[in-house]
């Protein structure tokens, strides 16, 4: 019977400025079991990364409101811990990788001890500091740096290198839930590939769960057991890897993104992107999010909010879904 | 194991090779060296006993062989006077600035880390303070104090705390906006250790210019508030103090006054330019 280590319910979060408000997440819910990799895929501004940093509480404080849902975590909901409880919480049971390697590593600090850091702050088994240099030496050959280089600063490393530094952060305290964000989008294809290796060796190790979130469906393909596609702040599909990319029926948008990548076979000489743009975060229609940029839109998508319609476990947020 | 080492050699070989090009900053530098040799070898430079004894007959007597600067009204040697007035000036200058920088990085760092209502209260209380100049307010604290040493050096350092919390908060609004600090709250660094080890170290180039230009301006107030006679009093060799009492005799021993005033010019001049150098040579956008 599998363990379920993350439980979000209906998670809706709001930037409030003085002049507007921004529905960045609106009513989103899926859960990760152990060991499961989720792939949290859409475009640029869909609200991939204020999820992630709603789960970890590092939304900024004056502006983000959480306005509903919860975040149900080894029976708690983060949402409602205060800040002494999160800081317990992140780095030792929830870790974060995050986007850009080249800026994510502090330039005074030899990335040994950056990466002690994580275990000092935590130190639940009470090491003494040479077993903590042991254990940071231990990570470091695991993401594959020689350990001879813990003394060396960040800018004497690669992108590619300095991504597994902020790995070896992430992972030192053998976290049950590791959110990694886009962790691949900053780096060239090689280096990809290498990353995304050790990022699934360690979690197989570990059995920690992992949340992809990415708009590269070759690495969700790659590395995710369960896919939800964000749209406009909304999960708009929701199943299993094989649900998603040889299921019969999708969303539209689901249609659209696997429409839009290029064909190695064939002759194309034309891209098909979707029509149109993501529509403006400040204003909430009275329909379906995507409705403008959709092919099959019909006047009920344009006035009624779409149900999720599910099948064993697929979801898909759409009034045309199972017609 | 040895490549830190080797590497934070380069970089100080890198940093000196910087520093040498500007040469005012260098000239500036030798001065510097020269001076603080002064204060800290005065004693074997020449006994204090020279600068307090006096020799009646030797009353204003212009620079001799004897007297290299001269001698004051009551007979007493002027270069001893000078040489053993550095050490007031060069250690209150160094303390002041220093104790302002702790207490301007504390306050400083806390508005522009925390923001909000902690911003707002540091930054209105500093506002108040800097519509005061800052001789008027050390004048205030001194007067309400008295005038001793420690009260000399608690007034200057309040006059240049403000100016400190105003560039320090500038400074970390800049720097606690990196990806790295966001990093190190996911991890869960608390805020104290973020603003300590990650925010604060990341700031020290802009924060270590404007130390050094402060003592050169606490040696300058130091010298002020003692030739209005709150600071130091005699018979200490203050430079500030030597300058006041040698206003009486401005056009008959005119010496009496260029010496002191020189010295002050030059340790004022020196830091301002070796501020000057430190500031192109930690200046990362110039790095190649």
């Amino acid at each position: 019977m599998k363990k379920t280590v993350l439980d979000v319910k209906n998670l809706a979060i709001q930037y409030e400025t003085d002049l507007e408000t921004v529905y960045a997440v609106n009513g989103i819910s899926f859960s990760l079991d152990a060991g499961e990799t989720l792939g949290l895929v859409g475009e640029t501004g869909a609200g991939k990364t204020t999820t992630a940093l709603g789960i970890l509480g590092l939304l900024p404080e004056r502006t983000a409101r959480v306005t509903n849902g919860e975040v149900r975590f080894q029976d708690r909901n983060l949402l409602k811990l205060n800040e002494q409880d999160m800081l317990k919480v992140r780095g030792s049971k929830i870790s974060m990788i995050f986007q850009d390697p080249m800026t994510a590593l502090n330039p005074v600090l030899p990335i040994g001890k950056q990466i002690g850091e994580a275990v000092y702050l935590h130190n639940e088994d009470n090491l003494s500091q040479a077993q903590i240099e042991e254990k940071v030496e231990e990570t470091l050959e695991l993401v594959g740096i020689p350990k001879e280089r813990k003394v060396e600063y960040p800018y004497q490393f690669s992108g590619g290198m300095r991504q597994r530094v902020v790995i070896a952060i992430a992972l030192i305290c053998n976290p049950d839930l590791l959110i990694a964000d886009e962790p691949t989008t900053a780096l060239d294809v090689t280096i990809q590939a290498q990353i995304l290796t050790i990022i699934c060796n360690l979690q197989r190790k570990y059995k920690t769960s992992v949340i992809m979130i990415t708009h590269d469906l070759g690495v969700v393909a790659e590395t995710c057991d369960k896919v939800a596609i964000m749209y406009a702040g909304e999960i708009v599909e929701y199943g299993s890897l094989r649900d998603i990319f040889t299921g019969e029926t999708h969303h539209p948008y689901t249609e659209g993104l696997f429409r839009s990548l290029p064909s190695l076979t064939g002759d194309s000489k034309r891209l098909k992107p979707i029509e149109g743009l993501m529509p403006d975060p400040t204003e909430k229609p009275q329909g379906c999010w995507f409705a403008p940029r959709c092919g099959r839109c019909t006047q009920k998508c344009r006035q009624e909010a779409p149900p999720v319609w599910e099948q064993e476990g697929h979801q898909i947020r759409c009034h045309l879904a199972g017609q | 194991m040895n490549n830190s080492h080797s590497r934070t050699r380069e970089q100080f070989a890198e940093f000196w090779r910087r520093f040498r090009k500007n040469k005012s900053a260098v000239a500036g530098l030798l001065i510097l060296v020269l001076l603080v040799g002064m204060a800290l070898f005065a004693d074997l430079i020449v006994p204090y006993a020279r600068c307090v004894e006096q020799a009646g007959a030797d009353r204003l007597q212009g620079p001799s062989a004897a007297h290299f600067f001269g001698t004051d009204e009551f007979g007493r040697d002027l270069f001893a006077r000078v040489v053993h007035g550095s050490r007031y000036s060069l250690f209150i200058g160094v303390a002041t600035s220093l104790m302002a920088l702790a207490a301007g990085a504390v306050l400083g760092a806390s508005a522009g880390y925390f923001g909000g209502m902690v911003d707002n209260v540091i930054c209105r209380i500093v506002d108040v303070f800097m519509c005061v100049p800052p001789i008027l307010l050390s004048l205030a604290v001194v007067a309400a104090l008295g005038t001793s040493v420690r009260n000399l050096i608690v007034a200057i350092t309040i006059s240049c705390i403000p100016g400190n919390v105003r560039l320090i908060r500038s400074v970390v609004l800049t720097v606690a906006e990196q990806d790295y600090v966001e990093v190190a709250r996911s991890y869960g660094a608390s805020n104290a250790r973020i603003i300590f080890r990650y925010v604060l170290p990341n700031a020290m180039g802009p924060i270590i210019v404007n130390t050094t230009m402060a003592i050169s301006d606490m040696i300058l107030s130091a010298a002020g508030l003692s030739f209005i006679g709150m600071g130091i009093q005699p018979p200490s060799p203050e430079w500030g103090a030597l300058l006041s009492a040698a206003q009486t005799y401005i056009f008959t021993s005119p010496y009496l006054l260029v010496f002191p005033g020189l010295f002050i010019i030059l340790s004022s001049l020196s830091f301002n330019l070796v501020g000057d150098g430190l500031t192109d040579a930690l200046d990362p956008k110039l790095k190649d």
